[in-house]
């Protein structure tokens, strides 16, 4: 199990580190058409071939690859932090408090995400610069995925609540939010972190579901969800294999997170 | 059954026959027993929605209009190939000069499908429901050329006179629409006069035709006429699941074919696709004019100049969003009228030639200038604007991408938003919150009196700005007065120069930049005997009643 995560850890180094290359990987960018050579098959000058409007398929996955990369442990970060102030404050605190704040996080987990994100961006400013969209889409994300986590959190924090080391600081005078951010927090950690690691397979698989539906990243940013919609009219699977490199890229990474993952559940543990 | 057992006691009279001849006799005849039963077959298609109705005056989804095609019994029909009126239940017709009254002479000896004759007092009652405003009838809506009743005048029992209170423009033209109802039958709309029959409807998978036993129609040969047996329709929306059924073989053909699809066929099957050429339908793209839009004032000022609108229509190039999104199967559009429009089509229009450098210059008449890369009006603001269009129609978001990048070239930044198609016809119509729309218009007809509500100025669905009070421009007013001339007259040649003029405007003041014109794309499968698609709807089984199948004779030789 050990090689394992660590062949996951040097996947994800290496899938990073190429997408993070890619202004010198594929220097004619992400936008450029070739117009003259639209749904190539691959070749010396598009290694992975050109999609529908002649854009190199290459460049526009190791761009996506950086967007879904980077902005999904942003949104995972924001979503973990906010799970930490509702669901450990609840817990920690108890009473009216946890009631308020689970009841809040039940509406949240009742919202019908999808017509609630399709609200969102239809009452949103239309001109949006595609760097923009890119961070609205994370944040909405990471804005809404708290819930689950902040449920998680809550139940840990009410049994550190009880515990016996808090009781003592309690009993020695300690005040309420020192409390919390010397005892309780720091306990909280290690199931903080395997939150986070959970949230990064999650968001980056919601952001391509949102591509495909035609929310999240605008055009011409790509992202692994716009990358994904190409394979919407493949008929066969053999007919133009190549299409499939950002699905196969989206299963290695999101197994390689899971790999990676399975460290954090035991630590959790 | 009974035909097999009779061919078999024939037989059994041939006495110097051996056994094993007999048993290879008796396989051969039962193969041209089920050739012959079978012999015109079953046509399969698919449908790409349920069907909202079988009345067909109130038509208004394709599944319904397909099955009005199959079933109706019109007066006069539109040949779908050479876009003339032949005459149908109506051996002839005549329109008043005044274009308010159409007189039909009705075939005689004529059947509907239950068995109650047909005479002219049907053709009465099918219009007093066409007009019944308690119906509702979309298909009379056409018709409604002004306040006042239709009247109807059965002068004998083949011969009626109908009296609109307006001229109707178009008018023999708009009864291609009209199956005619019984209005003696207890079936109601179930008794038709058309080809074939509703036999079976199961609602989400089926619907199934039968032959009409007594359709009236007859070939040159004298065989009554349609060859087939019957139609099966699948309600089938997915597209991609339709492909795969054609090339199992499981169904015989496919209307309005994408060009992704088109081309892998291509390859494969290339006998099995049709490209019929420019079709009716455009895309198009407009920008906000609308007054009270909540838009700032400097981009208003942009929208309503007619140059900076010729500008982006010339800095698109149309020829690369035929050859790239449609893969060459499309033409760069020329304005409101495809050429595929044989009458109407305004020859003396050529499609808008791709030229940055013109556009600018446009564009600098009007007071804009290139800064850095990016274009700025008079009162130093970039120009950004946002286009959206309907998300899950890759073709419109390929366009626009292309667009946004032609623009780019001339230094405008253009954001692609793909929304929702509630939330994008809402702010077209109601709140009016956006800059530029991308969309298509699928065109049915041929006249232009179809597209009144589009280009007078009062009508809802005048796009770029709708409804208004009286015409914001002198343009507006002109092509108000060149429609109204147009529908209220029934003199063709007027009416041509009239709609000429019109489309003359719409390309000179580009309210909207019309970008391609769809070809009609079709697959019909190698079985399907006597299949010549056709641009106009419906394209591959216009001539219905005379295609045959051959699958059932295959069956038999194996």
């Amino acid at each position: 199990m050990k090689l394992w995560r660590t062949v996951a850890c040097a996947v994800l180094l290496l899938v990073v580190s190429v997408s993070l290359a890619a202004n010198w990987l594929a220097p004619a960018g992400y936008a450029r058409q070739y117009r003259e050579a639209a749904d190539a098959a691959p070749s010396r000058q598009h290694w992975l071939g050109t999609d529908e409007i002649g854009r190199d398929r290459f460049a526009r996955v190791l761009y996506g690859t950086r967007i879904s990369l980077l902005l999904a442990p942003a949104a995972a970060l924001l979503s973990t932090l906010m799970a930490a102030l509702v669901g450990g404050l609840a817990g920690y605190l108890g009473g009216a408090w946890a009631r308020c704040a689970m009841a809040v996080t039940d509406l949240f987990l009742s919202l019908p995400w999808l017509f609630l994100l399709i609200t969102v961006r239809a009452v949103m400013p239309l001109n949006v610069s595609p760097m923009v969209s890119v961070l609205v889409t994370f944040l909405m994300l990471g804005l809404l995925g708290w819930t689950s986590a902040a449920r998680v959190l809550c139940s840990t924090a009410t049994s550190l609540r009880d515990a016996d080391f808090v009781r003592q600081a309690r009993a020695s005078g300690l005040s309420g939010a020192r409390l919390f951010w010397i005892h309780v927090l720091p306990n909280l950690k290690p199931v903080l972190y395997a939150q986070f690691w959970i949230s990064i397979p999650a968001f980056i698989l919601s952001e391509a579901n949102l591509g495909i539906l035609g929310l999240g990243v605008a055009e011409p940013m790509p992202s692994w969800g716009s990358l994904l919609k190409e394979l919407e009219g493949l008929v066969s699977v053999g007919e133009e294999p190549w299409k499939f490199v950002p699905l196969i890229l989206l299963v290695v990474v999101v197994t390689s997170f899971q790999l990676v993952l399975s460290r954090q559940d035991e630590v959790a543990a | 059954m009974t035909h097999l057992q009779g061919r078999l006691a024939v037989m059994g009279t041939v006495t110097r026959i051996t056994f094993r001849k007999a048993i290879l006799l008796a396989i051969a005849c039962l193969g041209i027993l089920a050739g012959s039963a079978l012999a015109q077959g079953e046509l399969r298609f698919c449908l790409r929605s349920e069907p909202k109705t079988f009345d067909p005056l109130q038509v208004q989804d394709d599944a319904s209009a397909a099955i009005r095609y199959l079933t109706g019994g019109v007066l006069v029909r539109l040949n779908r190939q050479t876009q003339a009126l032949e005459p149908e239940l109506a051996q002839s017709w005549k329109v008043s000069k005044d274009g308010k009254q159409i007189t039909f002479k009705l075939r005689g000896g004529v059947s509907f499908s239950d068995g109650t004759p047909f005479s002219a007092e049907d053709v009465a009652y099918t219009v007093k429901q066409l007009m019944d405003p308690a119906l509702h009838s979309p298909t009379g809506d056409s018709f409604r050329s002004g306040p006042g009743n239709v009247q109807t005048d059965i002068i004998s029992s083949t011969q009626i006179s109908i009296t609109f209170p307006a001229p109707v423009a178009g008018l023999d033209r708009q009864f291609d629409q009209v199956a005619i109802l019984s209005a003696h039958s207890a079936k109601k709309e179930m008794a038709v006069l058309g080809p074939f029959m509703v036999a079976d409807y199961k609602p989400g998978a089926t619907v199934l035709l039968k032959r009409n036993p007594n359709y009236w129609k007859t070939d040159a040969q004298g065989r009554k006429l349609p060859y087939l047996d019957s139609i099966k329709l699948d309600i089938q929306p997915n597209r991609d699941v339709e492909m795969l059924r054609f090339k199992r073989g499981e169904i015989d053909l496919i209307n309005s074919l994408d060009s992704e699809y088109f081309d892998k066929l291509a390859v494969t099957s290339p006998q099995l696709v049709h490209d019929a050429g420019p079709s009716l339908d455009s895309e198009q793209m407009w920008f906000n004019e609308v007054a009270k839009s909540p838009l700032p004032a400097y981009k208003k000022a942009w929208f309503r100049s007619a140059n900076f609108r010729r500008a982006i229509s010339a800095a698109i190039n149309r020829e690369d969003l035929a050859r790239v999104v449609f893969r060459g199967h499309a033409q760069a559009a020329v304005g409101p009228v495809s050429p595929a429009n044989k009458f109407w089509f305004n020859s003396r229009l050529k499609a808008e030639t791709h030229s940055p450098d013109a556009a600018l210059k446009l564009l600098q008449g009007e007071g804009f200038r290139l800064e850095n890369g990016t274009l700025k009006d008079m009162g130093g603001n970039a120009v950004v604007f946002s286009i959206i269009t309907n998300s899950g129609n890759k073709y419109r978001e390929r366009m626009a991408t292309m667009i946004q990048e032609d623009l780019q070239k001339i230094g405008i930044q253009v954001n692609v938003v793909t929304l929702d198609f509630p939330s994008l016809i809402e702010r077209m119509t109601q709140t009016f919150d956006y800059e530029a729309i991308l969309l298509g218009l699928t065109n049915v007809g041929l006249d232009p009196s179809e597209q009144m509500n589009v280009w007078l100025s009062s009508s809802e669905n005048h796009q770029w700005n709708p409804s208004e009070k009286t015409p914001e421009t002198a343009w507006e007013a002109e092509i108000d007065r060149l429609m109204r001339a147009q529908a209220s007259s029934a003199d063709a040649k007027k009416r041509k120069e009239s709609f000429d003029r019109v489309q003359e405007i719409a390309v000179e003041q580009a309210p909207f930049i019309y970008l391609v014109n769809r070809n009609a794309l079709s697959a019909v499968a190698a079985t399907v005997q006597r299949a010549a698609p056709v641009i106009l709807v419906p394209q591959t089984y216009w001539n219905v009643e005379r295609l045959t199948i051959e699958r059932q004779t295959a069956t038999a030789a194996k």
